[in-house]
């Protein structure tokens, strides 16, 4: 099999031809240029937009990954992040009933006003409140920081919220105390954790249930937001959820922890316009590409149409022209990505330091443009075929 | 008058054997008969020329023989295989069999001038990719031009591309070489040194040769020598040079 495979390849190699193509492109290297920065262009363009696009979805769960959590229990009337509902924490404790559930742990959660300690401006930020001694969070450093909190009034603040909440980090770094204002009600940052901003949230705070009692003195104290349930290694979330269900009256709604992250995903994908606008700019993108590499290889193939003519006079066919086009435009869609994919990791660099958005080249998004760019290469390389059909070796005597 | 094909006993073997091919271009009023009742037979490695004032039909001669146009009507015959009625795909395979060297050298400006003659050994399929790359490199020096393998068409005079285009006309290994006019574009002296090439290479391929020309100073190349005037075609005494 391997013998015969290596004929093969040593058959294909030995029958190769002259490699019109590439030396066509390369031979002009202003027009290959032009064509490249074309390519690439729709190509960072598409990127861009899929990467915002989807960086901002990805952002809105930030803190929903935070969790340590097989299934959650949310308030029927919740819509996201932003608009969550408060449901009684005996639903919680009623899960215990179920003999896969292992842990549980009530959460806060509220879009709260934040007192900016430089310039005294105020600004939502998104507070969590827990337990302290609940093991709720997956990152080791917030856990670690926990105990702090059961002092009152004390905060671990997100070192990514935006900078309009003041420069809380860099004076806690200084060793600063930093204290101020939170719905009008005095705390103190005790430490730092790394979040990240969502589309709801600018910023991100951590508290215990009992400060947040306090900034929150409207919240009666036997009502939540989500409801944190830890099952037994092993168990399946799906079938426990489909359980709970059966348990639990309908005042409260009972979902995995990836249901939960997409009901947020979902929240905006559904009722904002960014998914669609972002998908528009990729697809201008596509477009003002496919007219660059159209306008380029139509050029090329007239302007050599009388060599063309030569070779089909020469008894050359003319589907093996035809695919000197096309590996023409095959070639453009190979050179023309890889800057674009550099460009593109370092614009995505860029964003993340410029707006702390979790925008990464992921191994989908870079094969979708990729397709993108080879689907209008080969595209404008088909439409620019029909200018071969010109070429008449009659003429050329 | 006697008539080119009076040795008909042999158009079988003939490379080209043309019967009363006429043929017309345009259509209704505009109809214009630029071919009448030619006839025509050249054998392996004969070497004919063809003259007559410019618009009297031998570059029509030429497409139509060269299996580049379809043929009207009559009866053109390329190694045994009729023309009249025969498809693309048929043509384009016949046309593997023909080298053509055209007025301007009609190189490739892209390639270099060994590139450019292996396009012509790449019609070659039974050969190996290197075998096809030294057969270019032994014709680019078979007519002089061995030092200049790496040059691009620009950098060479005119009479060394059209030595370059001879080349890649015979590195297809042709039973047939058509030209048009070949030495047009050349001084005296390369004019005659690719003349002289063209019959020569010819001549030890087998290969039948048919050349339009205008240059009195090549004339003596020919095996024999045609005349066409208005779309018909004439023996030319050899005397009359």
């Amino acid at each position: 099999m391997v013998s015969r495979g290596l004929q093969t390849i040593a058959g294909i190699w030995r029958s190769r031809r002259i490699p019109l193509a590439w030396l066509l492109l390369t031979r002009q290297p202003m027009r290959l240029a032009v064509a490249l920065a074309g390519i690439a262009f729709a190509g960072i363009l598409m990127f861009m937009q899929l990467g915002f696009r989807d960086g901002l979805f990805e952002a809105s769960v930030t803190v929903h990954k935070l969790f340590d959590a097989d299934v959650v229990l949310l308030s029927p009337r919740t819509t996201s992040s932003i608009g969550m509902a408060s449901f009684p924490r005996r639903r919680l404790v009623q899960t215990l009933a179920d003999p896969d559930v292992i842990g549980i742990s009530p959460v806060n959660w509220n879009l709260l006003l934040w007192r900016n300690p430089e310039a005294r401006t105020t600004r939502s930020i998104l507070t969590l409140g827990f337990e302290p001694d609940d093991p709720i969070f997956l990152d080791p450093s917030i856990s670690s920081q926990a105990r702090l909190l059961q002092n009152r009034g004390w905060v671990l603040f997100d070192e990514r919220s935006r900078p309009e909440f003041g420069p809380v980090a860099a004076w806690l770094k200084q060793g600063r105390t930093v204290e101020t204002e939170v719905s009008g009600e005095r705390i103190r940052v005790a430490g730092l954790v790394s979040l990240g901003p969502s589309f709801g949230a600018d910023g991100n705070m951590i508290t215990s249930r009992e400060t947040y009692q306090r900034l929150m003195p409207s919240s009666p104290p036997g009502s939540i937001e989500l409801g944190l349930i830890r099952l037994r290694p092993g168990a399946d979330p799906d079938a426990a959820v489909a359980r709970l269900k059966r348990l639990l009256p309908g005042d409260v709604r009972v979902v995995t922890k990836a249901g939960f992250e997409e009901l947020e995903k979902t929240y905006w994908r559904t009722s904002t316009a960014i998914g669609f606008i972002f998908t528009l700019g990729a697809g201008m993108g596509f477009v003002v590409g496919c007219v660059i590499v159209y306008q380029i290889l139509y050029s090329d193939v007239s302007d050599h149409l009388p060599e063309y003519a030569t070779l089909m006079a020469m008894g050359y066919r003319l589907p093996s022209l035809l695919g000197v086009v096309a590996r023409e435009g095959l070639l453009l869609a190979v050179l023309g990505y890889l800057p674009a994919y550099v460009a593109g990791q370092g614009l995505y660099a860029l964003v993340r330091s410029g707006t702390r958005l979790p925008v990464v080249m992921d191994p989908q998004r870079a094969l979708l443009v990729f397709t993108m760019i080879l689907v209008m290469c080969l595209g404008s390389a088909g439409l620019a075929m029909r200018r071969l059909g010109d070429a008449d070796p009659a003429e050329i005597f | 008058m006697r008539s080119p094909t009076a040795n008909d006993k042999q158009t079988a073997a003939a490379a080209i054997a043309v019967r009363d091919l006429s043929h017309w271009y345009g259509r209704g009023d505009a109809r214009r008969q630029v071919l009448q009742d030619v006839e025509l037979s050249i054998d392996p490695g004969e070497v004919v020329l063809l003259t007559g004032p410019s618009g009297c039909g031998k570059t029509t001669l030429l497409t139509l023989v060269g299996a580049l146009r379809q043929v009207q009507a009559g009866s053109v015959q390329l190694f045994g295989s009729e023309l009249l009625g025969a498809g693309r795909r048929e043509r384009q395979q016949l046309r593997r069999r023909i080298g053509m060297i055209f007025q301007g050298h009609n190189l490739l400006r892209c390639l270099t001038a060994e590139q450019n003659v292996q396009m012509g050994a790449d019609l070659l399929a039974d050969l190996g990719y290197r075998a096809r790359r030294d057969q270019a490199r032994e014709w680019l020096r078979a007519v002089g031009l061995g030092d200049h393998l790496g040059k691009l068409p620009h950098d060479l005079s005119g009479g060394q591309k059209q030595r370059v285009a001879i080349a890649r006309a015979l590195a297809a290994r042709p039973e047939l070489l058509l030209a048009d006019e070949p030495t047009a574009a050349l001084d005296s002296r390369s004019g005659r040194e690719v003349v002289d090439l063209l019959r020569r290479l010819a001549r030890e391929q087998g290969c039948a040769v048919l050349m339009v020309t205008h240059d009195p100073r090549i004339l003596d190349v020919a095996d024999r020598l045609l005349r066409m005037e208005d779309g018909r075609l004439f023996d030319q005494d050899p005397e009359a040079r």
